[in-house]
This record gives structure tokens, sequence and C-alpha cells, in this order.
């Protein structure tokens, strides 16, 4: 049984396998309506999200499945005190697969060891969130139709931001990538992801704090919203919080082929004016984001 | 200063100085009735400064090596018969460690969930490298 806790538990050959799906799912939907006839989703959601959980329940009603589950911990026994082992074990019973996010970091790895069904992590914190990953590579190959070969410039809060750590986690394996990396001192990208992912790979990687005067190199931006919930200290975000706003005017410089990438929901960090720029994919992006959940929805469930 | 030889027990060598008490209590060794000796800056050839600690067991006991592993790799265990010397051959860095140390991280599932064991798991042999196999947080 297959779970997807870290998306280095998938292999590059399984990421092509998935995007691969995913486009023939976005070619022939039909082929698919009936795939999960009789499965249960159950959406366990310890903590607010709407693209996440409601992506999730539309890729299972698409594969014909059926969704149960929560989208709050009030709503749910942990309220009460109840472990997470515990919560997963008797979800186990009623549901073929999980998709559960959480506050806390390595809840998920906690349920996949004890549902008895696979369990895929929906976010776990400022950890982990390898779906958005698998939605953010999607989007890469039918855009650039590549994932060697790339200029990704990262830009906002790369300390908390979980998306950015687990795509440069992924992206680290394919050859002739550069990251260039741009947030405020602050919220620079943690020291051990430099040392242990972007090093140890040998990849060609700049920190900077000015994103126009990098802007022409990439092939990719990738925005990020610097997050309230992920602050002890209110002082802190509001602070930071406005860093980089991303306008048409600063778009000025960069390749008429960029692509401008944001997992949502954005606040202020991009214009609303760059939304008619037709180098705007984030949300073609929140789109792609259900086609690959029903392409890994259907590989942990082992459906032909 | 003398200690006695022992005759049948242990001997941890090549301690780093100052970390005799700190390895003395991570292996439990305050439990023990027998006679345990825990000699600090003890003169050494070999060890950077010129010193070391070591801990003599006056009894033949079953030591946790993952701790020693965890703790020292370097430190060398002797294990004593009738007063003849065996040294053990070199400890290796455990692959895993299970509720030796605890996640710090205030946004571990182990911070709120206290049954749960606290693993970690060697990710970098070369620096000694230990994270929590939940949040992916350093050991300290």
């Amino acid at each position: 049984m297959r779970n997807l806790i870290d998306i280095l538990d998938l292999t590059t050959t399984e990421i092509d396998e998935l995007v691969s799906v995913a486009n023939d799912i976005i070619d022939n939907p039909q082929n698919y309506a009936h795939k999960c006839q009789g499965k249960k989703l159950a959406t366990l959601f310890f903590e607010p999200s709407t693209r996440t959980r409601l992506s999730f329940e539309a890729a299972m009603y698409e594969l014909g499945g059926n969704v149960l589950g929560f989208s709050e911990a009030q709503s749910s026994s942990s309220a009460k005190g109840e472990s997470v082992a515990d919560t997963v074990k008797v979800v186990g019973y009623y549901a073929d697969i999980i998709a559960m996010r959480h506050p806390k970091e390595g809840a998920p790895l906690v349920a996949s060891m004890h549902a008895g069904i696979p369990v895929i992590n929906a976010g776990d914190g400022g950890h982990n969130h390898p779906t958005q990953t698998l939605t953010d590579l999607l989007t890469i190959n039918r855009e650039k139709g590549r994932f060697n070969n790339l200029t990704v410039g990262f830009c906002g809060d790369l300390k908390f931001g979980r998306t950015v750590h687990s795509l440069i986690g992924a992206l680290s394996r394919y050859e002739n990538v550069k990251f260039v990396l741009v947030s405020p001192n602050e919220l620079t990208l943690p020291e051990y992801i430099i040392q242990e992912v972007i090093e140890k790979n040998n990849i060609e990687f700049v920190q900077t704090t000015n994103l126009e005067e990098v802007m022409p190199e990439l092939d990719i931006l990738y925005m990020t919203r610097v997050q309230r919930e992920r602050f002890f200290n209110e002082q802190d975000y509001i602070r930071l919080k406005d860093s980089y706003i991303l306008t048409p005017e600063k778009l000025e410089n960069a390749k008429k082929d960029m692509c401008i990438l944001h997992p949502l929901p954005r606040v202020n960090e991009i214009a609303v004016a760059v939304d008619n720029d037709s180098r705007a994919k984030y949300f073609e992006q929140a789109k792609n984001g259900k086609y690959i959940r029903m392409a890994l929805i259907l590989k942990l469930l082992e459906v032909e | 200063m003398t200690i006695s030889p022992i005759e049948n027990g242990i001997v941890l060598d090549h301690i780093t100085a100052g970390k005799g008490m700190e390895l003395y209590k991570a292996l439990g060794l305050s439990e023990l009735d027998c006679l345990v000796a825990v000699i600090n800056n003890a003169y050494s050839r070999k060890m950077p400064g010129g010193k070391k600690d070591i801990i003599k067991i006056d009894a033949e006991i079953e030591l946790n090596l993952d701790i020693i592993g965890y703790f020292d790799p370097g430190i060398t265990v002797n294990v004593i018969k009738n007063g003849v010397n065996t040294k053990l051959p070199k400890i290796d860095a455990p692959k895993e460690i299970r509720d030796l140390i605890k996640c710090k991280n205030p946004r571990c599932i182990t911070s709120v969930e206290q049954e749960l064991p606290h693993v970690f798991k060697l990710t970098d042999s070369e620096n000694m490298v230990y994270r929590c196999i939940y949040c992916e947080t350093k050991a300290k």
C-alpha cells in the first residue's frame, strides 16, 4: 500500500506517469468518469482550506467516487482530544483513501502508520504539501513541456513556504535547473534545504532581495504569500507581509514566455492587473490541481 | 589519583573531555548499584586538547550501543573478563534512534501527542545529522 507524504516518495518516473495520466484526463474526461465508482475518499481537514479540499472532493466526484469528511478540527473528535492515530484507524474502516491536512508537522505520517488505507498529505503545517507540488509540476509540464533546463525564481516567504520547499526538492532531481531565491532577509530559504537539497545535488542558485534585478533571467516565477498563520508574532507578520508585490511594471523586463505561478490564495502579492497578462498561469495552475489529484487517487487506489 | 583496575566490567574510553557525565546520564548508569567511576580530563595523546573522559563500570552489564554511537562513534568500548581486555569493534552511528532525545519543534506533531515515540533518522552520516521523522527538524 502506497501513501504520499513527501513529494520525494515518488520517483521521477512515477511523476512522469502521473503527469501523463493527468494530461489524458484533461483530454478525455469521459474515460475516467466511473473509475472510482463505489470508492470513498475521506477528507480530514484539521485546518481550513478552500482549493485543496475542494479540488480533492471534485477529483473524487469526477472519478465517480464519493466523499466524506470534515473541514475543520472543531467538527472532528480531535476537538475532544482524540489522537491522530485513533481518528484515522476508525476512518480506515469507513473509507478507501484519506486526504489529510493538519496544522502540526508530521501528522499525515503518523496517520499513514495507523490508517490501513492510503494516506495523502494535503499539507502539514509549514512542512510539506506534495499535491501542490504535483499541481505545480503538471502546470510546468503543460506550459514549458519540460522539467530540465529551467531557471526558476521563488519569491516571497521562502522560510515557511512549504510549497516552495517541496517544489525545490522535486525540481532538484532534474538536469540543468537553476534556482533564484528572492526573499527578505528574515524569510530566506532554511539553511538545511540549501545544504541538503540544493548543494547536495550541485544545483546552481543565487539568493537576493531584489526581484527586478533577476527578472530577465527567469523561465518561471513562483510567487508566494507571507502567511499570517506561520508567525508566532503578529508584528513580524505585519512588517514583512508587503515585501514583494508583483505589478505589470515589474514584469516589463521579464521573458515573453515566462510563466508566473502562485499556489494561491493570493492576498496582495500579485496585483490584480497582472491577471490579464498572458504569462499569469496561477488560475490555470489551480485548475490543474484537480486533474493531478485525480491521477494520484487512481494510482494510490491501484485503479487501472 | 589512582583508580584500581577492573576484573570484570566495561571501560568506555576516548570520551570527549567534559562529556563523561552526560554519557553517564544518557546510559542510565546512576541506576546501577555496582561501582561506577567517571574520570574527567584524563591525559590523552590521541584526543584534541590532550584530554579525555573515561567511564569505568565494575560489572558486566548490557549497554545500549546505539546511545554510545549517537553520542560519539569515536568512543572505545572495552569489555573486561577475568582481567582480559577485549576492545569491541568501532561503533557505527545508529541509523535510527528512538525515545533517546525529544523533538524541540513546537510545530511538530510530537509536541501535542505525548504518546508518540520520538524517532530520529540519520540523514547525513558525515556530519552526524539526525532529523525527526515527523517534521525533519534537526536534532540539537
